[in-house]
């Protein structure tokens, strides 16, 4: 619990600290001013302040950084869960094929996207729409692909999400090819970013992952259970086949709508469970609250460093592969060294 | 007597293949019953019908005279506890984590365990000698380790019946006859139910009052062991020519092969 709360002092911090950085610094008090004026809606707070400032804060930077530490928080979640659900530490949200869908949903868009929806103004929304629409169906065809006269298994899911994968990749490598000119559209989407991201999106993903969350931390004495194997879990008044299921829709739709806002994003799913995992042992009930706090710290850190503090933008999937695959080295060894002494 | 589980024309398959054949048997209470068969005579498969991880093609089970099909699997996690065959543990729960886990069907969903959970647990984890290691993580065990500690949860799960499915197989002798000691009299002074699948028809023979013979999915065989265990049975169930006698010193039929 404490744990909990500390992260969650940490987040509101940094979510603050990263609103003052950037082209235009701004000071931790005004910021605070701003924010607490906009909730409580006294605007005698903001006298005395440059008008632009509170535009800034409201309008550019807090989407963007809430939506960062939403994704953060959201891909986090899902991959304890995958990594609960597979029995495999090394399943992460896109092991369904959640994110190749997700790619080749966004490549269609941006290709139709020119021809199509421009006319009808409908282009701001298209990309997330068939983003999300090609990971929720590469999801339901995965497990539909999966599902035998034994259940969901968990080799037959990490295969079939392999298997689906290869193959839409193949068809974003073709719709690349024929894209000519969009290319580097399709190839920046795919790096992931969270510029320009609005209140909408903030308001979309947030909900997603707060419902989600619900029923996770619902099941997530059951997924403890799951641990033991289906026949225990079984025994101990678990339903395998339906917390299988129940799970592994919840987690990918949380990752479908992340992926849908913010591009692919690699690393963080796979990596923030694993180290929460030390910290916290291997028990979900305090697992996933802590890995989707720490999740959103790292990927909001990630995102500020990107935004204010790199000279120019660099993709945010990139980044945090190159920050965190090191740490994440970092601290394997140093366990692999001292459970070798022990 | 009372009946714990009545069993009538069960049958599974998977796809064509038949893995349990038209079975009918009645498992009284207060017994231990051992189920013997050759690999792949569908042992677990019966074991996952009778606690419903399965369900029925045909026929039916009762359980305390009431259709298993009627109970919810919370209902019946109270009343049947399953010590699988070995199984690997990806996740570094701690001993006493584990054991607690038999606890969760009385521990409300969002609750902590109270005292009598931790009582259980303590008591249990004395009993059978893993209390010393009950802060090792279990990914860190050997697997007959492991096995003793997925045996003890069943044991801290309490319920009135107990099923071992191949659960000694990996375990030394010291503690398969400790496991099992405590499981036989659980069955002699509480009137519990055991059902263990057994690879080793001498450890069946010692403990169990009654056996049943399993090939290619039917009961071929069933009876009190003194009467049921000989060797015309291990000559149709198994195929091997055995010798079979009173053994006094374990009190029980015992079996010798040949090369």
């Amino acid at each position: 619990m404490t744990q909990i709360l500390l992260l969650s002092m940490v987040l509101c911090g940094l979510i603050v600290i990263s609103a003052c950085m950037g082209y235009i610094h701004l000071s931790f008090i005004d910021v605070v001013k701003i924010i607490f004026a906009k909730i409580s809606g006294q605007a005698s707070l903001l006298k005395g302040m440059d008008e632009i400032f509170p535009v800034v804060v409201m309008d550019v930077r807090l989407p963007r950084i809430l939506t960062a530490a939403v994704v953060g928080g959201g891909l986090a979640v899902s991959g304890a869960v995958f990594q609960g659900i597979l029995l495999n530490p090394l399943a992460d949200p896109y092991t369904l094929g959640v994110s190749a869908g997700a790619a080749f949903g966004a490549s269609l868009a941006f290709l139709f996207n020119i021809v199509l929806f421009d006319q009808i103004g409908l282009g701001a929304c298209c990309v997330p729409v068939f983003a999300f629409t090609g990971a929720a169906g590469t999801l339901f065809f995965v497990i539909y692909l999966s599902s035998g006269s034994g259940g969901l298994s968990s080799n037959n899911l990490i295969l079939s999400g392999i298997i689906v994968a290869a193959i839409l990749s193949a068809g974003i490598s073709f719709l690349k090819y024929v894209a000519d000119e969009q290319v580097s559209i399709i190839i920046f989407w795919l790096m992931g970013s969270f510029a320009s991201r609005t209140w909408a999106d903030v308001f979309m993903t947030s909900s997603f992952l707060c419902l989600g969350f619900l029923i996770i931390i619902f099941y997530a004495r059951d997924l403890n259970l799951m641990s033991l194997g289906n026949r225990t879990a079984s025994s101990l008044g678990v339903d395998t086949g339906r917390l299988t299921l129940i799970l592994l829709v919840t987690a990918s739709l949380i990752t479908a709508i992340c992926v849908s806002v913010s591009g692919i994003i690699g690393f963080v799913g796979l990596l923030v469970p694993h180290m929460v995992r030390f910290l916290t042992g291997p028990d979900n009930r305090k697992l996933i609250p802590v890995s989707m706090l720490a999740g959103a710290i790292l990927l909001l850190c990630a995102d500020t460093v990107t935004r204010a503090i790199l000279p120019s933008e660099i993709p945010i999937g990139v980044l945090t592969a190159l920050i965190g695959g090191p740490f994440f080295c970092y601290i394997f060894r140093k366990r692999q060294v001292a459970e070798a002494d022990s | 007597m009372n009946m714990a589980i009545q069993i009538k024309n069960l049958s599974f398959f998977y796809k064509e293949r038949r893995v349990i054949d038209d079975l009918t048997i009645e498992i009284k209470t207060g017994k231990f019953y051992g189920i013997i068969g050759p690999n792949g005579c569908g042992k677990t498969t019966f074991v996952d019908l009778i606690t419903k991880h399965k369900k029925p093609v045909s026929g039916n089970i009762t359980y305390k005279g009431k259709d298993l099909s009627l109970y919810s699997k919370k209902e019946l996690s109270m009343e049947i506890a399953l010590v699988p065959q070995n199984f690997y543990i990806n996740f570094p729960f701690t001993v006493e984590e584990i054991v607690m886990m038999g606890r969760y069907p009385y521990v409300p969903r969002f609750s902590a365990p109270s005292q009598d959970d931790y009582k259980v647990v303590y008591d249990i984890m004395e009993k059978t000698g893993i209390y010393k290691f009950k802060d090792r993580f279990i990914t860190e065990l050997s697997s007959g380790e492991r096995q003793r500690i997925v045996f003890v949860r069943a044991l801290a799960q309490d319920t009135p019946v107990l099923i071992l499915d191949e659960a000694t197989s990996n375990l030394d002798v010291n503690y398969s006859l400790n496991l099992l000691n405590i499981a036989a009299q659980r069955v002699s002074k509480e009137k519990r139910t055991v059902i263990a699948v057994l690879q080793d028809i001498n450890l069946a023979a010692i403990y169990c009052d009654y056996l049943l013979f399993i090939k290619q999915g039917s009961i071929v065989a069933h009876g009190n062991t003194d009467e049921i265990l000989n060797r015309d049975t291990l000559q149709s169930v198994f195929n091997v020519d055995a010798k079979v006698y009173f053994e006094p010193y374990s009190d029980s039929m015992q079996v010798v092969f040949k090369k």
